[in-house]
């Protein structure tokens, strides 16, 4: 995002107010990706503690949303952005949202990690050793779709920072034609 | 966007895949960047130069004002993009030490032609001011008077319908229909600014220039021209010279941007606003350092 220069318009005060989204946009960014690594690391090892972190930090996440709409808002209102500024507004609107959703995704993570940690035991071997686990295996499975619905929110925020920094709508179509799009827009 | 793209890119016009590739040269070209030419042009201006003595205003400018469209041109103050309104009617001609060089051209017709007669030109493509100048007369007779000198209604009766027209095409009847024969300048200054619009389209216009037509106005005036515009646009075909980037983006099909006497880039105003092809228009609209 470095090269949208948010930091040379004639008003100070308009730098301000994109530099403040674009930092917010960062921080829930960084937020969110330690929540998942920890409802990640907390399903490997059945650790209940870290996944309770896990749940604690989502508030966090949802606040974070919503003074981040608040910014956008207060901005389009106030400075009817265009072209580069418009495109880092909206988008940072859009990326939030799917943000928001991969953090629901680690809050669900984290709840199969805390149902396996009651059941005290690695998954696999439970499985191994007794057909009757099998329902515990079932959490594990839920957490894959969690982390494959949440691969699917970062192809969406993948999509918005293209459409951010190139101006590109390569939303629906081929992975071969978004290459060829992006490559032909330099 | 991605449709802007492929169309342009799928293009069968060569002039529009000419400016494909100047789009891609952008760096290096002085050339117009996006899509300043159209189908069936109802103006068409080509390496258009325009000086003050010796001093050069507007440098090679190429572009077309399509049928019915509006079209705004739009950069900051003194590069060009008055005087280069002004030449689209020959209304420098006023001015002793202005130049025009290169084509301009009204449905075929070279505007600069020897044989180019102004006054019905100008009355072919009228003009509306930045400040409201109605005449010192009444309101009826600031509407009649383009007819009347032009020969347009020969009875007093036709007459009344082209005043009756005008003044309800620009959105004034009402206001004024009770006290046509009272000065036109004891009006506000958005009715001022309408009654000059009527006594545009009086003479029935093909092309209607406005240069700044609301910067003297107040945001309820100016929406109301605003909305006349888009109106208007209907049977007129209209170029509007505006300091306001969101009245261009508000009011126009296709906005210009002028830089330093230079055409920089045409296209689309939806995509001059989303994402413009040249990074000085960027600039200029998102209000960064030029």
């Amino acid at each position: 995002m470095d090269n949208l220069h948010l930091d040379q318009h004639i008003s100070q005060q308009f730098n301000t107010d994109l530099e403040e989204l674009k930092t917010q946009l960062l921080e829930m960014g960084g937020v969110v990706e330690q929540q998942l690594s920890d409802a990640i690391a907390a399903i490997e090892t059945a650790d209940g503690d870290l996944a309770e972190k896990v749940l604690v930090i989502e508030n966090e996440v949802d606040k974070r949303e919503v003074a981040l709409d608040e910014q956008a808002i207060a901005i389009l209102a106030r400075r009817q952005p265009a072209a580069s500024d418009l495109r880092m507004v909206l988008m940072a609107t859009k990326i939030t949202r799917d943000l928001e959703r991969i953090g629901d995704e680690a809050q669900k993570i984290a709840k199969m990690a805390i149902a396996l940690n009651e059941e005290g035991e690695s998954p696999v071997t439970y499985m191994m050793e007794d057909p009757r686990s099998i329902s515990r295996v079932m959490n594990v499975m839920w957490a894959l779709r969690s982390l494959e619905r949440i691969g699917d929110h970062a192809r969406n925020i993948s999509e918005h920072i293209i459409f951010l920094v190139k101006g590109l709508d390569v939303r629906h179509i081929s992975l071969k034609e978004m290459k060829r799009q992006v490559q032909e827009n330099p | 966007m991605i449709e802007a793209v492929v169309n342009t890119n799928l293009s069968a016009d060569p002039l529009m895949s000419q400016t494909v590739n100047m789009a891609e040269n952008q760096q290096s070209s002085s050339e117009t960047v996006g899509a300043p030419f159209v189908e069936l042009p109802k103006m068409a201006m080509r390496g258009v130069n325009v000086f003050y003595g010796e001093k050069q205003a507007i440098f090679d400018v190429s572009m077309d004002i399509g049928s019915n469209e509006v079209v705004a041109m739009i950069g900051p103050s003194g590069c060009g993009k008055s005087t280069f309104l002004r030449s689209l009617n020959r209304m420098n001609d006023t001015i002793d030490i202005c130049r025009v060089e290169g084509s301009l051209q009204l449905e075929g017709q070279d505007i600069y032609h020897a044989k180019m007669d102004v006054v019905p030109l100008r009355a072919r493509v009228g003009m509306v001011f930045q400040k409201p100048n109605p005449f010192p007369k009444s309101i009826y007779d600031n509407v009649a008077y383009g007819p009347r000198i032009h020969g347009l209604a020969s009875r007093r009766g036709d007459l009344d319908e082209i005043v009756e027209t005008s003044l309800k095409k620009a959105g004034l009847w009402n206001e004024v229909k009770d006290r046509l024969h009272q000065p036109g300048t004891g009006l506000s200054g958005g009715q001022q600014q309408r009654l000059c619009i009527a006594r545009t389209i009086a003479v029935s216009p093909e092309v209607i220039l406005m240069d700044e037509p609301c910067s003297a106005l107040d945001p309820i005036a100016t929406a109301r021209i605003e909305e006349l515009i888009a109106e208007l646009s209907e049977n007129f075909t209209i170029a509007i010279v505006t300091h306001s980037m969101q009245q261009a983006a508000r009011v126009s099909k296709r906005t210009a941007y002028f830089h330093l006497g230079k055409l920089i880039e045409v296209n689309n105003t939806e995509k001059v606003f989303t994402n413009p092809d040249h990074e000085l228009t960027e600039a200029y609209i998102t209000g960064r350092f030029g």
